[in-house]
């Protein structure tokens, strides 16, 4: 709750910044804000608040919430420090871009904290509503309005589905709390809308974090929206719902039935494989990895399969996912920062004019095809051994094979950096990418050395 | 002291040549891995003075995997191997000025890193993490500073890179599958387990396909011979003499010991297929013009005859394909070296263009020559005494395995003779070939003189890796 509040507050001073003309001091305060709260989430200095308490029954914080919103946090942390260089041509808005980020941070705060279905729903439209805006937020470009009313469009009508699935459980159960929607579910006559409406959730759900076959917005919206933008919502917007989806489930639907069981990996299966045959096609980049993020939605379903014990290892995934994410988002918004478009051409001898943002990028990228001691690695083989341990061996084979394409298009973006000619002179590299790039792949070995270190949060 | 050691001084050593610029990078790398070299020796000093030199250490407690590092006279042997054939992989590479060789010579001895943490984990995951990670290294050194047309070697090396990888990830679910079984990674654990023949058929194929695609053996050779020859000579000299290896060490260390019941049952079915891929690569290696295609065809045969001595399940198949192991290693990268050192001066690796070296060089003719009548196994080399040791442990199991391995030792000598020839002898050649210098004669006498030193008394070899053989022995047949 702490957390939230603090959050909402310093989204409140970005706007009040603005009236001030404090815009110069925005990035590092917000920053400086967004570690502090970092730390009272993980609960450092021991003043924070006590585990497990309830506030008016709408929000609970618990190992599970705090240590996603810890990974939030950071990622918003990155995300606003690139920020400072994105937006330096339109220092006007500066205040409303990253106040908006720290709202739509607040709604995904509350999207993993929520102990009642309204809340839930509320940060879902808190964080939803962010990111329409972010995604249309370069107004002169066409592309950019595309994908943001495009989002717009697909993500109200996932919505939707939400709101009516929320409606059916509220049916169903009479209450919106989810303990004691759980307790209810566990007796034996439930009626029929309860698995109706836990369908319908699980279809908005699928939909934000683009599963096939809800997955058909995301190509477009991701390579129109303005590359921050991008980075927002294939690292923290996926991580965000997923974590969620997988809440939802755990707490009100834990004896999954086994005809759930078979869409969940029917689901998995083909997310895993049409992401990454389509992205073997792409030659933009931020298209590309739309469809490697739709893949690693397919890995991330499988913890849905033993929801019991698998919180740790989907943590673990997560941040694995979204720190390489980070990365390469860092190298490819600094690379493209001058182009008209995200083409992989651009990125024809980055090797040779810059081996350091080269060497992050490929990092990044082994990570993401599961290479070890890059923590992608241990998230794949834990996601693995705990699907086998819970029979589901087939799922784990598709993984395995999907992993193995995947190679493919990641070492395409290699190749083209370390074997074909740079086609224009070296352009120089603010400092911040370099930080943000090196800091994220470094904390992505560190975790890959130690993943106990973020295992540990949760369990 | 234990056997960390070696890992750290490799590792740091990679990281210091990073550090030293390109001007400095060759001679800091030669440094270390001669430093790498010596304390190697002292580690097996020590082992055979009885003290153990092991280190098993938690590293992540969920899933329980421990920093465990296993030093017996079969992984000391390989580390050895690695060790020895490093400086003179570095040595060799003097006379050549490489790109950004700070990152060069930084990536071979990460390479070396990671394969000699592959030889001594004893720890599942751990040893899958090492010999994961020796892949990128090589990837790049390949890529980067490979020769020939980019496409094409982009092409083959990306083949090599997703077939092994691929191969690979198919152990690491038979690793899963086995935590899953004994709630450890560590191989002590992993052979105690009461498996059904099913599950070992299924963990044992999962295994192979990751061996196999390594070793090479047939039908999984089909990257090799390309990135052979695509690769750098120094690229080359890794994965034939070292990297190679980890995958026959593996199958001893790992697929043996765990899924023994299936290795029996498949038994001529895999003799057979190392057999086929002495005969394959004995009769492509006669129609190469390309002289490094050549020995890469000619490595092919010989891998096969070690991986079908590995599959025979007697004590004479496994210390005679471990002494092979050593001896290909030595002999292959001098004959990529001497490859090398004719491209240095004609700049050329088709065999068409060569010839008549003779007359102008004749200490590097005679150098060569004695590396390609080891190659064929003369006696008084090292590398008869493994590929005999190995053939008459066929010839126990089924004499027709034995005649039909034995036709790598002619075809060997025609198809390594033929090549010879062409190469060297013949009219005088109008292009100058200036003679070998003294770093290149450095690198030839000390492989020639390992090479006839251990042909003639293999004592000390087969005294190191013998305890550990018949351990394995008794882990097969338990």
């Amino acid at each position: 709750m702490n957390t939230l509040i603090a959050i909402s507050g310093l989204g409140v001073f970005c706007l009040i910044a603005e009236i001030f003309n404090f815009r110069k001091a925005i990035v590092p305060v917000v920053i400086l804000g967004l570690l502090a709260i970092l730390g009272t989430t993980l609960n450092i200095w021991s003043f924070g608040e006590l585990l497990n308490s309830q506030y008016t029954n709408m929000i609970v914080a618990d190992k599970f919430s705090n240590a996603f919103s810890s990974l939030f946090i950071v990622l918003t942390i990155f995300l606003v420090a690139m920020s400072h260089d994105v937006y330096k041509d339109h220092e006007t808005k500066i205040s409303d871009f990253i106040a908006i980020k720290i709202f739509l941070l607040a709604g995904a705060v509350a999207m993993v904290s929520f102990s009642n279905l309204s809340m839930y729903f509320l940060g879902i439209e808190t964080l939803s509503i962010a990111l329409y805006i972010l995604a249309g937020s370069s107004r002169l470009d066409i592309k950019s309005n595309e994908a943001g009313m495009k989002y717009f469009l697909m993500g109200s009508f996932a919505s939707g589905f939400i709101l009516f699935g929320i409606c059916l459980i509220y049916g169903a159960m009479g209450s919106f709390d989810v303990t004691e929607i759980s307790e209810m579910s566990r007796s034996a006559e439930l009626p029929i809308w309860f698995p109706i409406g836990i369908s319908l959730l699980t279809v908005g759900m699928l939909f934000k974090i683009a599963a096939v076959p809800f997955h058909f917005w995301a190509p477009d919206v991701y390579e129109g929206a303005p590359s921050i933008v991008t980075a927002t919502m294939s690292t923290l917007a996926k991580v965000v719902a997923f974590a969620t989806l997988y809440k939802l489930l755990a707490t009100m639907n834990a004896d999954i039935s086994s005809a759930y069981q078979n869409i969940i990996i029917i689901v998995s299966i083909a997310s895993m494989t049409v992401g990454n045959i389509m992205a073997l096609r792409q030659n933009n980049v931020k298209r590309m990895l739309a469809f490697s993020g739709i893949s690693h939605a397919g890995f991330m379903m499988m913890t849905l399969l033993s929801l019991s014990n698998s919180s740790g290892n989907l943590l673990y995934y997560t941040v694995a996912y979204a720190l390489a994410g980070i990365a390469s988002f860092a190298v490819i918004i600094n690379v493209t920062r001058n182009k008209d478009n995200e083409d992989i051409l651009n990125f024809n001898g980055l090797g040779k004019t810059n081996p350091i943002m080269a060497a992050v990028l490929s990092a990044s990228l082994l990570s993401m095809a599961g290479i070890p001691i890059f923590s992608g690695f241990f998230a794949k083989f834990m996601l693995f051994t705990q699907t086998i341990q819970a029979g589901f061996l087939i799922v784990v084979i598709a993984g395995v094979i999907n992993s193995i394409i995947s190679v493919g298009y990641y070492f395409k973006l290699i190749l083209a950096m370390y074997t074909k000619e740079p086609s224009e002179e070296k352009q120089s590299t603010p400092f911040v990418y370099y930080a943000v790039g090196i800091v994220s792949i470094v904390l992505n070995i560190i975790i890959g050395l130690y993943p106990s270190l973020v295992t540990d949060l949760i369990k | 002291m234990n056997v960390s050691l070696i890992l750290i001084l490799l590792l740091v050593g990679a990281i210091a040549t990073f550090l030293s610029g390109d001007k400095f990078a060759s001679k800091v790398a030669l440094l270390f891995s001669l430093a790498a070299l010596v304390c190697s020796s002292i580690l097996v000093n020590q082992f055979l003075g009885g003290i153990n030199i092991s280190l098993s250490n938690p590293w992540i407690l969920q899933p329980n995997v421990s920093f465990a590092l296993k030093a017996d006279g079969l992984s000391l042997a390989m580390v050895l191997l690695t060790t020895s054939l490093l400086p003179l992989i570095v040595l060799s590479s003097f006379g050549n000025n490489f790109n950004n060789s700070k990152n060069f010579y930084g990536l071979v001895l990460f390479m070396a890193f990671a394969m000699v943490g592959t030889f001594l984990a004893s720890d599942g995951l751990l040893y899958y993490i090492f010999w994961e990670l020796a892949l990128i290294p090589i990837y790049f050194i390949a890529l980067v500073w490979g020769n020939g047309d980019t496409e094409e070697r982009k092409k083959a090396v990306v083949k090599f890179f997703i077939y092994t990888l691929g191969g690979s990830l198919f152990m690491l679910i038979a690793f899963a599958y086995l935590y899953t079984k004994a709630g450890s990674f560590l191989l002590e654990d992993l052979t105690k387990l009461d498996l059904s023949t099913t599950e070992q058929t299924w963990i044992f194929l999962a295994f192979f396909l990751a061996y196999a695609i390594k070793i090479p053996i047939i039908p999984f050779h089909t990257w090799q011979a390309k990135v052979y020859q695509k690769a750098p000579t120094v690229g080359t000299m890794l994965l034939s003499g070292i990297m190679l290896k980890m995958g026959l060490y593996s199958v001893i260390r790992w697929q043996l010991p765990i899924a023994p019941l299936a290795a029996k049952t498949y038994m001529p079915v895999l003799i057979g297929l190392s057999i086929a891929g002495v005969i394959y690569g004995s009769i492509v290696a006669l129609r190469q013009k390309d002289l490094k295609k050549l020995l890469a065809y000619s490595s092919l045969a010989h891998v096969g005859l070690i991986a079908a001595g590995c599959y025979t399940l007697t004590a004479d198949g496994l210390s005679g394909a471990v002494s092979q192991m050593i001896a290909h290693g030595f002999v292959i990268v001098g004959l990529f070296f001497a490859a090398e050192i004719i491209f240095r001066r004609f700049e050329t690796y088709k065999i068409v263009e060569m010839g008549g070296v003779r007359s102008q060089a004749s200490k590097f003719t005679s150098m060569f020559m004695i590396l390609v009548l080891a190659s064929v196994a003369l006696p008084g080399t090292f590398n008869f005494i493994g590929e005999f040791t190995v053939l008459y442990s066929l010839s126990q199991v089924n004499i027709w395995y034995a005649v039909l391995g034995g036709t790598t030792i002619i075809l060997g000598a025609y198809y390594m003779l033929k090549m010879f020839q062409n190469v060297m002898l013949g009219e005088t050649n109008t292009k100058l070939f200036a003679d070998v210098t003294t770093t290149e004669i450095i690198v030839f006498v000390i492989i020639i003189a390992f090479l006839l030193f251990y042909g003639l008394y293999p004592k000390p070899i087969v005294d190191l890796v013998m305890p550990s053989i018949k351990e394995t022995l008794i882990q097969i047949n338990r």
